[in-house]
């Protein structure tokens, strides 16, 4: 291989390409050897060579390439050695069988794309259960570690290790295939992809914890995916529409944060910096959807964001409708979340008093009472309605909640501003 | 992979039904077995007697304990068996989904565990 990088930079390339390559290298490698566990180690040993090999002779030309021919290659010594010594035990009467996986040339990029799909499949398997589903994708797929999904979803890493185990475990044991599922069970098998796709959209939108309060790369893959589900089944509109909603989200990506990393509010953003080609495809998909029958909660979630992004100013913004869309959505996929927005977006309409209703009586029932928007939403209303002292032990509830650094920065100050009131 | 597809139903409905649906199902059944064995998924298989005629036997400081009935009283009984050659799970779940006690009761797919290579 060619060396194009100069050598104190492989330590840093190394880590970068982790990030941006292992979830597709590891999903050739899945299909290479046939085993999801024996990937992960090959890779593994992939990267363990390459921070010798890198930093000696310096970066090859196609990192993920060189990294998957060094993580098969490895694999297959190690089969190899193992086949020996099952040829050895044979002899002596023991009845084994080991597959040589099939090797196969280098893979162009088209190939890649199928092994990122078929993963995803594999990962969305109803035979998984779907907490384990989402948690494998954002492991394998989108190469997060395994204490981010733990926050991600609030239990400890420990907990969240042994569900990727016992998926990974179930995956080998039951014989999970690895493939896009055939046309007539494709249709069911989506919706679990399209719940799981969003989940990671979300969380490289708004990461869970850290600085990075914009995480391009889990955004952008969730987006990718989204356009490979479109390509692949074009008459299913719940993945278009899927694809609206994410495209229309992240063309306010830019305006979310200050120049400082502060966060930036919706009605305070910059709205001529919205990405206006985003927003263009964003809302041409969410009338396709919209067109294309009954509408499903993506179709319902990508028309509120569409509301708001075509509103050039914030007043503009159509708050009825969008209370009566959140109001729909409850009734056809009610979850608490739902039910908080749908609070919010009645405040806009009919006054913070009646918003602040809406918040209580989910509280009342003990519900998102970890939720960290929960509170903040409701401090919010609470300032609006000028009750000082309750907005602002609202505001400490949320900012003990809080663990994205510029979210806790904007409770911070609204909270240093109501106490400079009083 | 071979897979031990386990029935699970309601014994009490099998005994209820008249003798003209019983010959039925028994029917299904065997066509069934006739389909899964020529297209080669087919291991073995069995109807068991019903859960009255169980013994549950265990050994406890190295004696012997034998109760009558099954191990565990469910609302849903293991009245057979289908022991099946398959591709992987997804084959597995279609050979499942065939099976004629899946419509009333429910079908447990488990995969067989290969001889450890020592």
């Amino acid at each position: 291989m060619t060396a194009t990088t100069s050598r104190p930079d492989a330590q840093s390339v190394i880590t970068r390409v982790y990030r941006e390559e292992s979830g597709r290298a590891l999903a050739t490698l899945i299909r290479l050897l046939g085993d999801f566990d024996a990937a992960e180690e090959a890779l593994q040993d992939a990267f363990a060579t390459a921070v010798v090999q890198w930093e000696r002779d310096g970066v090859p030309s196609n990192p993920r390439a060189w990294l998957i021919s060094t993580g098969r290659n490895r694999m297959i010594d190690r089969i190899r050695r193992e086949e020996r010594f099952v040829r050895a035990t044979t002899a002596l009467g023991f009845d084994t069988e080991i597959a040589i996986p099939p090797v196969e040339p280098a893979d162009d990029e088209s190939g890649v794309e199928d092994d990122r799909l078929r993963l995803i499949f594999t990962c969305c398997h109803p035979a998984i259960a779907r907490d384990a589903q989402v948690a494998l994708t954002l492991r394998t797929i989108c190469g997060l570690t395994t204490e981010e999904i733990a926050r991600a979803f609030l239990v400890s890493t420990p907990a969240m290790a042994q569900r990727l185990v016992r998926a990974t475990g179930k995956i080998r044991a039951a014989g999970i295939p690895y493939r896009v599922p055939p046309p007539s069970e494709l249709a069911e098998r989506l919706d679990a992809v399209l719940t799981v796709v969003y989940l990671v959209f979300t969380e490289g939108y708004a990461a869970t914890s850290g600085d990075a309060l914009v995480r391009r790369e889990l955004a952008s893959e969730a987006i990718r995916l989204g356009r490979l589900l479109v390509a692949l089944m074009p008459e299913a509109t719940e993945s278009n529409a899927l694809l609206a909603l994410m495209l229309l989200h992240d063309a306010r990506r830019e305006t979310r944060m200050g120049d400082d990393g502060e966060l930036v509010l919706l009605e305070d953003q910059d709205r001529l910096r919205w990405d206006a080609d985003q927003i263009e495809e964003g809302l041409r998909r969410v009338d396709e959807a919209l067109s294309g029958g009954p509408a499903g909660p993506y179709a319902i979630q990508s028309a509120i964001a569409a509301l708001h992004a075509r509103a050039r100013t914030p007043s503009e913004t159509d708050w009825r409708q969008i209370a009566a869309l959140y109001a729909l959505l409850l009734d056809r996929a009610p979850s608490a979340v739902v039910e908080l927005n749908h609070a919010v977006a009645v405040a806009m309409v009919d006054g913070p008093q009646r918003g602040l209703r809406l918040i209580d009586a989910i509280a009342a029932r003990g519900e998102l009472r970890d939720y960290h928007l929960l509170h903040a939403a409701r401090a919010d209303l609470l300032r609006r309605l000028d009750r000082r002292e309750e907005a602002t032990d609202a505001y400490e509830s949320a900012l003990e909640l809080a663990t994205v650094e510029p979210e806790r920065r904007f409770l911070t100050e609204r909270l240093a501003e109501l106490r400079s009131r009083e | 992979m071979q897979y031990l597809l386990l029935i699970y139903n309601n014994e009490r409905n099998w005994m209820d039904l008249s003798e003209k649906d019983s010959k039925n199902l028994m029917g299904e059944y065997r066509s069934y077995t006739e389909r899964i064995a020529k297209s080669g998924h087919y291991k073995g298989g069995n109807a068991l007697q019903p859960t009255q005629t169980a013994t549950t036997v265990r050994v406890r400081d190295g004696k012997r304990q034998t109760t009558d009935g099954p191990f565990a009283e469910t609302r849903e009984q293991l009245g057979g068996f289908y022991l099946v050659d398959a591709k992987d799970l997804d084959e597995a779940i279609g050979l499942a989904e065939g099976i004629p006690g899946a419509r009333t009761g429910c079908i447990e797919v488990r995969p067989i565990m290969p001889t450890p290579t020592m």
